[in-house]
């Protein structure tokens, strides 16, 4: 499903990211960790083409996303992708939110995508807010209306960059419940995420990233149990003993 | 002391009342085309088309640089003749208008471009990002998300430039076009009574202009409450 092959990239003399190559199958759920700085959040945005790489290939179902040729809006809308910060349009209501992006690159009916956009309001728990403003919500509540955006363009697999990590700890749950829910229902998802009880409930492989390197890539099992380098026991053992 | 006499206002409103009009309309028309031509202008220097920044960058620091009597007088000078020729228009034809909203249109789209850049940036880039990843074309993204926030957020600057704008209309008097400032003008050098005139000019734009400004103070506190 998503393929990323000696991946590059480097902002002037600064490297961010260094030869890095995974994939993600169909299906499987991917956390990336990594302490902040280490490219984690930028190797996700390369996936749907927000941020450019210089060398290596990325591919999403089939389609080479640094292709100069290809159509990035048209691959973007059916890559879902949620944000650290939700990024609601604060200047619409929550069903305008929803429902924008199917009317606008979809081509979507105004009423089938209101449909579609309550329907998934209401997965997520929050159809009472249908006609509330983003600004009218706690941060909790608007990432689940973030989710529920990204999955009303039906994607075929969603990008998680960070999303708990500035939310207020009492809500973060409600949020990961949501992306629990996702997952089992067989969404392939690339998460980057501290979440490390996220990571061992649902995801099939951890990605560990340091200095712009990814540095293990391992089933969970094995990165939980036994992390081979230096770098991704520290940073484990720092994490989880808090 | 002077020996006030104000006898010569209630018999000139009418002619004053055709300069405001003037005024006013300059006003409203180097707003509407300032907007749009400074938005267009604003996007072309955020533009990664270097060309168009280069342009637009050039453009702004031109208009910015130079006083707005001189750039009027340019235009007094010099646009009559091209509308003339452009237009097969006979020699002499009218024209004081025409150059002078041209010259305040053009001029006041450098600041307005201003204005609308610094929404723009005002907007989180995060918005652009969301709606690039929902599949957003950069022209939908900036129609449909940015500019929307972007503009409501300049709302009080616009309008505050749209009132420095309007007491700036008095400057076409170069071109001895009677707007309302002109129109006081010629009424008191006719009837000898210019310090009058003036005076109740002065307090006429006083009045507009602070309660306009006092308007848009209670706009920004309806929408900004902060």
């Amino acid at each position: 499903m998503i393929k990323i092959s000696n991946v590059s990239k480097h902002y002037g003399a600064f490297q961010v990211l260094t030869d890095c190559t995974t994939s993600v199958s169909k299906g499987e759920v991917i956390v990336v960790c990594g302490p902040s700085g280490s490219g984690k959040s930028t190797l996700i945005k390369c996936v749907n083409g927000l941020e450019p790489f210089q060398s290596g290939e990325i591919v999403v179902n089939g389609t080479s996303v640094g292709d100069p040729k290809t159509n990035l809006p048209k691959l973007r809308s059916h890559v879902g992708m949620v944000f650290q910060n939700f990024e609601l349009f604060p200047h619409m209501s929550i069903t305008e939110n929803l429902a924008i992006a199917q009317i606008k690159v979809l081509k979507r009916g105004k009423e089938e995508a209101m449909d579609k956009g309550l329907k998934l309001l209401e997965r997520v728990g929050l159809k009472a807010h249908a006609h509330k403003f983003p600004g009218q919500l706690s941060g909790g509540q608007q990432q689940r209306v973030a989710i529920a955006r990204a999955l009303a363009m039906d994607p075929i697999c969603m990008l998680f960059d960070e999303p708990t990590s500035a939310l207020d700890p009492e809500m973060v749950n409600e949020v990961l419940d949501v992306m629990t829910e996702l997952a089992r229902e067989g969404m392939t998802m690339m998460c980057v995420t501290h979440e490390m009880g996220f990571a061992r409930r649902v995801a099939n492989r951890v990605i560990f990233m340091d200095q712009g390197r990814i540095v293990e890539d391992d089933s969970k099992e094995a990165f939980f149990a036994n992390p081979r380098s230096e770098r991704a026991q520290q940073f484990l053992a720092k994490i989880l003993h808090h | 002391m002077h020996e006030f006499d104000w006898s010569s206002i209630p018999g000139a409103l009418p002619f004053l009342w055709e300069g405001m009009k003037v005024s006013l309309v300059i006003t409203a028309q180097a707003v509407i085309v300032g907007i749009v031509w400074g938005t267009a202008l604003a996007m072309m220097r955020l533009s990664s088309v270097k060309p168009l920044s280069w342009f637009a960058a050039g453009y702004v620091n031109l208009f910015r640089a130079v006083p707005l009597v001189m750039v009027l007088l340019w235009f007094f000078l010099i646009v009559p003749k091209f509308i003339e020729q452009l237009f097969g228009l006979p020699s002499g034809t009218d024209l004081r208008l025409t150059s002078a909203m041209i010259g305040f249109a053009l001029f006041e789209s450098a600041y307005y471009s201003e204005i609308i850049r610094a929404g723009i940036q005002s907007v989180p880039k995060g918005q652009m990002a969301a709606s690039s990843a929902l599949g957003m074309t950069y022209s939908q993204a900036m129609r449909l998300v940015v500019l929307p926030q972007a503009f409501r957020n300049m709302v009080p600057l616009l309008l505050t430039q749209a009132i420095i704008l309007f007491q700036d209309t008095s400057l076409v008097y170069v071109s001895a076009l009677a707007d309302f400032f002109g129109a006081a003008y010629k009424v008191g050098d006719r009837d000898g009574r210019l310090v009058e005139l003036l005076l109740f000019a002065g307090v006429v734009y006083f009045v507009i202009c602070y309660s306009a400004s006092q308007l848009v103070k209670r706009l920004q506190k309806k929408y900004h409450p902060a």
